[in-house]
């Protein structure tokens, strides 16, 4: 019961930050305050026993999205340009939102509630892995048995993704010099 | 930022460490959360960090732009190439249970590993590229 208390408290400490990021114009206090909404989100997740998607959220999202932030703040400006919208703007970007959040909403009513034992995700393979990976593969954390080896085609075409975006960057902006490899 | 002492004591203190950590989530991520991804995540992170307070010329003399782009080829052929040894020795692509005959058990475990190193080199030497791809541009005009 106490799990389910802390994760109310951080979730209201999200909606929190989030809405404390809308009125703050210094970038830098944003990017601080974005990165410590993925450390809140990290702990929710670990708090929910999933404590590899918690590293990944602390890692990509508190660390390095905020030391490319930093980075792109030290480069440009740390003061966001002050501005107004028209009334009839803002309005109507209240109600994109508002219909997109009720309709997001809306959404989780046809999923299954959190751990039912007979959601469709738990009634696949799940059972399988559970049961066999880590006599198969002698790995204990079963993440890293699925990832790498139950589904380790798909990790590939991951790296795979990686890789292309990678050299896609790297050919589109880097500066070649003569005689350089 | 170069001109604040403390961020440069700081930094130079805790980059190694940063870089340790990442090691250790890549060797680990067979018994704790983590795993090559992250790993690379974190050396890259370290890197980035280290480039934003000491600048891109002492970055590429600490990690030269050939090293990076080696590393971004380097871990999806590690990968790749792993299918294509379980091939050889006449299992199926990246079953890697015939990576040891004697137990398939342990060749499971080898190659988990394996995979995961290539997983983890890919992804820190895109993200350290991205980066100094991006910083080098800014630091020529």
């Amino acid at each position: 019961m106490t799990e389910e208390y802390s994760i109310f408290g951080l979730v209201v400490l999200l909606i929190v930050l989030a809405l404390a990021i809308t009125r703050l114009t210094s970038l830098l206090a944003v990017a601080i305050l974005a990165g410590a909404m993925s450390f809140i989100l990290a702990t929710v997740y670990t708090l929910l026993d999933a404590v590899d998607v918690a590293f990944t959220e602390a890692v990509v999202g508190a660390g390095i999205s905020l030391a490319l932030m930093l980075a792109a703040i030290s480069l440009t400006t740390r003061r966001e340009e002050p501005w107004r919208r028209r009334s009839a703007e803002r309005i109507l970007a209240l109600l994109v939102s508002l219909a997109s959040g009720a309709g997001l909403l809306y959404a989780t009513l046809d999923m299954p509630l959190l751990g039912d034992p007979a959601s469709p995700a738990n009634l696949h393979v799940a059972a399988r892995y559970i049961a066999e990976s880590p006599a198969s593969t002698g790995v204990p954390n079963m993440v890293t048995a699925i990832l790498a080896s139950y589904r380790g085609f798909d990790t590939l075409g991951e790296v795979a993704v990686i890789f292309t975006a990678g050299i896609g960057v790297i050919a589109l902006l880097r500066h070649w010099r003569k005689g350089e490899a | 930022m170069n001109e604040f002492i403390l961020v440069r004591v700081v930094v130079k203190i805790m980059v190694p460490f940063i870089l340790l950590f990442a090691l250790y989530v890549q060797m680990h991520g067979d018994y704790g959360p983590g795993g090559g991804f992250q790993a690379g995540v974190i050396f890259a992170t370290g890197i980035i960090v280290y480039t934003i307070v000491f600048g891109i010329r002492r970055a590429v003399e600490a990690v030269p732009m050939s090293a990076v782009m080696a590393m971004v080829c380097c871990g999806l052929i590690l990968y790749a190439g792993t299918g294509f040894a379980t091939m050889a020795l006449g299992g199926e692509y990246l079953n890697y249970s015939v990576l040891d005959s004697a137990d398939p058990v342990h060749g499971q475990h080898a190659g988990i590993i394996i995979i995961e190193l290539g997983v983890g080199i890919t992804v820190a030497g895109v993200l350290t590229a991205v980066f100094l791809v991006f910083a080098e541009r800014r630091a020529r005009r």
